[in-house]
């Protein structure tokens, strides 16, 4: 073939269209997500919610027993000793807190990233961060030991006429941590109120279903819990602007907080002087550390319930696969950390800290520094394989592995900085006792209990949310109405 | 029973946003547009300004930095001056975390509380919450809500107006008060 004058010498081809995944599958209608969502709330709760609510309400009713236990009887009956005196309390509240920043993460950073994909799993994860942190905020209450002196952290006016010590760490995190808590709730219960609206409005519709009085008085009854918590939302445009106005602000608070709470929890430790402790990496690492668990733990939550409750249309695989993405950039940036504070350790040239990290990863402790390393630096690595990211079961399988990981990193960096001091004399060997394992086991019953009730009583998915993010809500697009119109809904 | 608003429905987002530009360019000022969710350009196509929000959020925040500084300076440096390994009584640095997290706290719930003032909510007794047809607003329905206080109301006008859109349905809402 030969060239003539003015042929292009590379013919012009049309790439591939690359489709993008839609975010709710099979193109279903608005009625359809309200449907399918408000349904689980509507319906009966199947045979396993009741058997999983009776367990997870023992397991807590467990730990908080362990808890009059120590109150009554003191810190003793935990396995802390000179020189480890934070032990599994402080673990399972950093392990506990860490959990929650995904919430915080999907609801507020992605919003602020414009990530759409965000709505469909943003009401779950935000209600796994509250109540992540409910679970956490009990341990720092209790081990303080004396327990009824607990308010001494918080400065309130006292007969003693002193007032906390605000130059302490530990004082900065009872700010950043009911901060986190208050501040959540709020970004929470302001994503619900329109949903609220919704049950509320299908409640009034049902009502003339009701057949027996009792059924009348219960419907009547949950129109006026959820219309009062509502707020007597009626969808109007001019509350959705100042609505939408207040949600990015929130979404832009929520941000620089999220990044606050865990940076001021590694100040706990990194403002101290021990070695293996007092290192700068701590605020970064800890953060990326909370988001890799938090993810962890939203799919432990999120792949089950997808399947139980049919909605694999609303949380597709694409979705799952997203998170599995986060998992691995946060997994592997926990991972360089990890490698950065041993060359660290070695290029400072401090004979101690080089000490407290070669007894991390081969003194006493090392099975602990070895499950961390396996489970959070090179199974979140399996997540590059496609077939991995897509698999539910397969994820949920690594999703137990990252927070099995997690919380021995907490228990890594505190017991093993810990348990050999500057004296040889007054090292020691720290193990748990029955009540600090069985006080911990059991927050995972209150937390299911919380999250349980979530699933009962309240929309999994943000309803509103989802819906806009549809080719229906959209006015530009056929399925929006635009062919309706003249000049296509512009 | 006195006559509140006439009501019209529509069933997609571009329809009622043809309508919402018709009611504008008519000149209502008491009227409105009810969604499940928020529709992008409706602001504009309502004539709606920028929402004041931010103002709520950043008094919000500077009373939070403010309280916490002071907080912190009062309790530390002033009412119990107890020197603790030699560190200064006050300094910006040590108070900043504190007053960070108050800034933020008091800032969401500016936020939160700006937009039920501005929203004037809670209302649990607006005349549309007893319409039958109007529960379908939070579900997959669209209505646009002309009030007959507008002073350009007029029942015939206006309806033919609604008439004109892609409405399925035009209704009076009864104010039982």
């Amino acid at each position: 073939m030969s060239l003539e004058a003015g042929q292009p010498v590379v013919q012009t081809t049309t790439p591939k269209e690359l489709v993008r995944e839609p975010l709710v599958l099979n193109n279903r209608s608005l009625g359809w997500i309200t449907n399918q969502v408000v349904g689980i709330i509507e319906g009966d709760m199947p045979k396993w919610w009741n058997i999983a609510f009776v367990v997870s309400a023992l397991l807590a009713m467990m730990s908080f027993g362990y808890i009059g236990y120590l109150v009554t009887t003191g810190v003793g009956v935990w396995g802390l000793n000179h020189p480890v005196a934070w032990g599994w309390a402080i673990v399972n509240f950093v392990f506990w807190i860490g959990i929650g920043h995904a919430g915080t993460l999907i609801s507020a950073i992605l919003f602020l990233l414009r990530q759409k994909w965000r709505t469909s799993v943003n009401r779950t994860a935000e209600a796994m961060t509250i109540f992540a942190v409910v679970c956490a905020g009990i341990f720092p209450g209790i081990h303080v030991g004396r327990i009824w002196l607990a308010w001494w952290l918080f400065p309130l006016p006292n007969a003693n006429a002193i007032w906390p010590q605000f130059r302490s760490p530990l004082l900065w995190d009872v700010f950043a941590v009911s901060t986190y808590f208050t501040v959540s709730l709020l970004f929470w219960y302001m994503g619900l109120i329109p949903d609220l609206a919704t049950i509320r409005d299908r409640l009034r519709k049902n009502a003339g279903q009701c057949k027996t009085g009792l059924d009348k008085m219960i419907n009547k009854l949950k129109q006026f819990l959820y219309g009062l918590f509502s707020m007597g939302w009626i969808g109007s445009n001019r509350h959705w602007r100042n609505y939408e106005k207040a949600y990015l602000l929130l979404a832009g608070l929520s941000t620089p907080l999220v990044l606050s709470v865990h940076s001021i929890v590694s100040f706990d430790f990194a403002v101290s002087q021990l070695p293996g402790w007092h290192t700068t990496i701590f605020p970064p690492y800890f953060v990326a550390g909370a988001v890799f668990s938090g993810f962890g733990m939203v799919l432990t939550l999120m792949i089950p319930m997808r399947t139980i409750f049919n909605l694999e249309e609303i949380i597709t695989i694409r979705h799952l696969e997203l998170m599995c993405k986060v998992i691995m950039a946060t997994g592997t940036i926990v991972g360089y950390a990890y490698g950065m504070e041993f060359f660290i350790a070695w290029y400072g040239g401090n004979p101690y800290e080089l000490y407290a990290f070669k007894n991390r990863a081969f003194g006493p402790y090392w099975w602990s520094y070895w499950i961390m390393i396996s489970c959070n630096v090179i199974s979140p690595q399996l997540f590059w394989f496609k077939w991995c990211r897509r698999t539910p079961w397969f994820i949920f399988v690594v999703s137990i592995f990252v927070n099995i990981g997690m919380w021995f990193e907490r228990f890594v960096i505190v017991v093993t900085s810990l348990h050999r001091d500057y004296l040889p004399s007054s090292w020691g060997y720290y193990s748990p006792t029955q009540v600090d394992i069985l006080t911990f086991v059991g927050t995972f019953g209150l937390f299911l209990v919380m999250f349980l009730l979530f699933i009962r009583y309240l929309p999994t998915i943000t309803i509103f949310e989802v819906k806009a993010v549809t080719p229906q809500a959209d006015p530009h697009t056929v399925e929006g109405g635009a062919d309706k119109v003249k000049g296509g809904g512009n | 029973m006195s006559k509140f608003a006439i009501m019209a429905e529509y069933e997609t987002p571009a329809e009622i946003m043809a309508a919402a530009k018709k009611v504008h360019a008519a000149g209502y000022q008491k009227w409105d547009v009810h969604s499940p969710f928020p529709i992008h350009g409706m602001d504009d196509a309502m004539g709606l300004d920028n929402a004041k929000v931010g103002y709520f959020t950043f008094f919000g925040g500077l009373t939070g930095f403010t309280v916490g500084m002071t907080m912190q300076w009062f309790m530390n440096k002033f009412d119990y001056d107890l020197v603790v390994g030699g560190k200064p009584l006050f300094s910006g640095f040590f108070a900043f975390p504190v007053s960070y997290e108050l800034t933020i706290l008091l800032g969401a719930f500016g936020s939160l509380i700006g937009m039920f003032v501005l929203n004037r909510l809670p209302r649990h007794h607006h005349p549309l919450l007893a319409n039958e047809r109007f529960a379908d607003v939070t579900d997959d329905k669209f209505y646009v809500v002309i009030e007959c206080e507008d002073d350009r109301y007029e029942e015939q006008a206006t309806r033919a107006l609604l008439e004109n859109t892609h409405a399925v349905h035009i209704e009076m809402v009864e104010d039982a008060q």
